[in-house]
């Protein structure tokens, strides 16, 4: 690797790392904010809290009704997970397997969702939901996130089918493999890796995916974030403590399931389909 | 000379059994992108009394919703234009970076616990008595503490906390493609730093920074909960969002409300436009070095 010695780039490099350090710096404030808060007894003007306390937690639990909350969360966060999944790999093996006029078009309906801030096509959806009596109920909330979870499965499974030998799915044929046993006993085990990286990137999305549940939820169908973001919106009717409370558990959540999905899968290929490496 | 059959012509064109497993997905993506967002069209151009385009008048005429347009660009522009000048330089450091997964997982971090969490941590992180000021207190950068939420700050640093990460994420990504070969030939035929990055990184990278820069002002420009709990949003950060939300569902005018979401995605599709349309005036071309 090329690297300058001399005094500019020094100062120059020395400048790069510490703004990133600041960053990083102020992002752990931040994450250690919520923590130290929700475990404080009382704190006010001062740089650490007077004493330190779990009973947060359970009037949190309670006031929020939070085992429900995290029921439903996780109802509809697996719901939406299993329905784009299904739909998204069948999809996907369709587009990365065959070519026919329009394919482009049909790719970009499934690119389209990603480029478009979720209110815009979300308030016009929600409106058909209500027509339609689906507003505030448990299906209208997995609809609405089924509409940037399965173009996020079809994406990211189109690469990762394409580099499957086609080859492979003749040879089963040509020893006589059904439609069925192709599937089940070629292509299941083969694509399975891919499947799971992609699946638990969208339980991490969807169970952060704020507005567009927003729009939809109702009382009985509120995901953990939109019952958060109602806890802050109302923040002085019940203790900070408790709200962050709510907050770390939704943080625990969320990051249990990015810690197992960082076992498959690359940070980056969180917010982007990572780069093919060069050959060679 | 028999023609084929129906069934061989179409799948010489492509169209088979495997073409149709698209069909489920496609319906789905009809049913609830393509058709809502027609519903929505037509619904905005039948507003509750008036002229067709009597949703678009109101919008227009009135200075607190019009005026939503230039507060959400004057906080989405800016926010996106600092994320990538820090995302860039960091980017190539971290390239040369040997182990870059601890630092890749901590940056996720906030992208994944979203706007709404890092907006309940800034409150107490930027507020008066919060770690912030107190820091620049006592290295006395400041007499007092200053305020950062509820108004325009709060939300700016918000979409910088879950944008920086992303933009960096994506621009890494990028960097990383670029075949350090060329890099090396450009040392070797005598290019300092400077010259490699502006001769030969940027033309390579502008692609790619044009794309980067779409997708974090899209998120940017969507702002929403950060806004409302962060910012000020009677005032200085009632961005669009928030005005295509009141309208639709708490002032139930699901009319208005379509029509203003379909003005902030005119708005969006206009900046994009302008930025992709201004990438096709740099190079285009492969970032390996192989031939080809």
């Amino acid at each position: 690797m090329i690297r300058d010695q001399g005094l500019v780039s020094k100062i120059w490099r020395l400048a790069v790392w510490a703004v990133a350090g600041l960053f990083i710096l102020n992002l752990i404030g931040v994450i250690a904010a919520v923590v130290v808060n929700s475990f404080a007894t009382r704190w006010l003007g001062t740089w650490l809290p007077v004493g330190l306390t779990t009973k947060w937690y359970f009037s949190a639990w309670k006031e929020f009704q939070l085992s429900s909350v995290v029921f439903v969360t996780f109802q509809i966060v697996f719901t939406v997970v299993i329905i784009s999944g299904i739909l998204g790999v069948t999809t996907a093996y369709a587009l990365a397997r065959r070519d026919f006029p329009g394919k482009r078009l049909v790719v970009l309906l499934f690119l389209l969702p990603l480029l478009i801030p979720p209110l815009t096509y979300g308030i016009p959806l929600a409106t058909v939901l209500y027509q339609i009596g689906l507003g505030g109920s448990f299906w209208g909330v997995v609809l609405i996130n089924l509409v940037p979870s399965l173009p996020f499965v079809v994406l990211v499974m189109i690469p990762f089918i394409e580099q499957i030998d086609p080859r492979i799915e003749a040879a089963a044929r040509v020893f006589g493999a059904g439609t069925g046993s192709l599937f089940l006993r070629i292509l299941l085990p083969l694509l399975l890796p891919g499947m799971l990286a992609a699946l638990l990137l969208v339980l991490v999305r969807t169970i952060a995916m704020f507005e567009l549940t927003f729009l939809i939820a109702g009382p009985t169908s509120q995901t953990l974030v939109v019952s958060l973001y109602y806890a802050v919106f109302a923040a002085g009717v019940r203790a900070g403590q408790s709200i962050d409370a709510m907050a770390v558990i939704y943080m625990v959540t969320t990051l249990f399931w990015l810690i197992l999905a960082l076992q498959f899968v690359n940070p980056s290929q969180i917010v982007a389909r990572a780069k093919q490496q060069p050959a060679s | 000379m028999s023609t084929p059959s129906l069934r061989t012509r179409l799948a010489a064109r492509g169209f088979d059994g495997t073409t149709l497993l698209i069909l489920p997905g496609l319906a789905v993506m009809l049913g609830l992108f393509i058709y809502p967002f027609f519903y929505g069209l037509a619904d905005s151009i039948m507003p509750k009394e008036g002229a067709w385009y009597a949703n678009y008048v109101t919008f227009f005429r009135d200075p607190f919703q019009y005026r939503t347009i230039a507060s959400t660009l004057w906080l989405a522009l800016p926010v996106t234009i600092v994320n990538l000048a820090f995302a860039v330089p960091i980017a190539f450091r971290v390239r040369l970076m040997t182990r870059q997964r601890l630092l890749t997982t901590i940056l996720v971090l906030p992208i994944t616990l979203g706007t709404v969490f890092v907006a309940d941590g800034l409150l107490t992180f930027l507020g008066p008595q919060g770690w912030f000021n107190r820091v620049l207190v006592l290295v006395g950068l400041l007499d007092a503490p200053v305020k950062l939420t509820n108004n325009y700050w709060g939300v700016f640093a918000s979409l910088v906390i879950t944008g920086f990460p992303f933009a960096f994420l994506l621009t890494l990504s990028y960097v990383t493609g670029i075949d350090p070969a060329i890099e090396q030939a450009a040392a070797t035929l005598g290019a300092n730093a400077r010259q490699r990055f502006t001769k030969v990184f940027l033309p390579l990278l502008v692609p790619g920074l044009a794309v980067t820069f779409c997708l974090a002002f899209v998120q940017a420009f969507a702002v929403f909960p950060s806004a409302v709990l962060l910012g000020a949003p009677a005032g200085p950060t009632r961005v669009i969002s928030i005005a295509a939300y009141q309208a639709a569902f708490e002032q139930y005018d699901h009319s208005l409300g379509t029509a203003i979401a379909m003005i902030m995605g005119a708005v969006e599709l206009v900046v994009v436009l302008a930025v992709l349309g201004a990438r096709s005036m740099f190079y285009r071309g492969p970032t390996g070095g192989t031939k080809g």
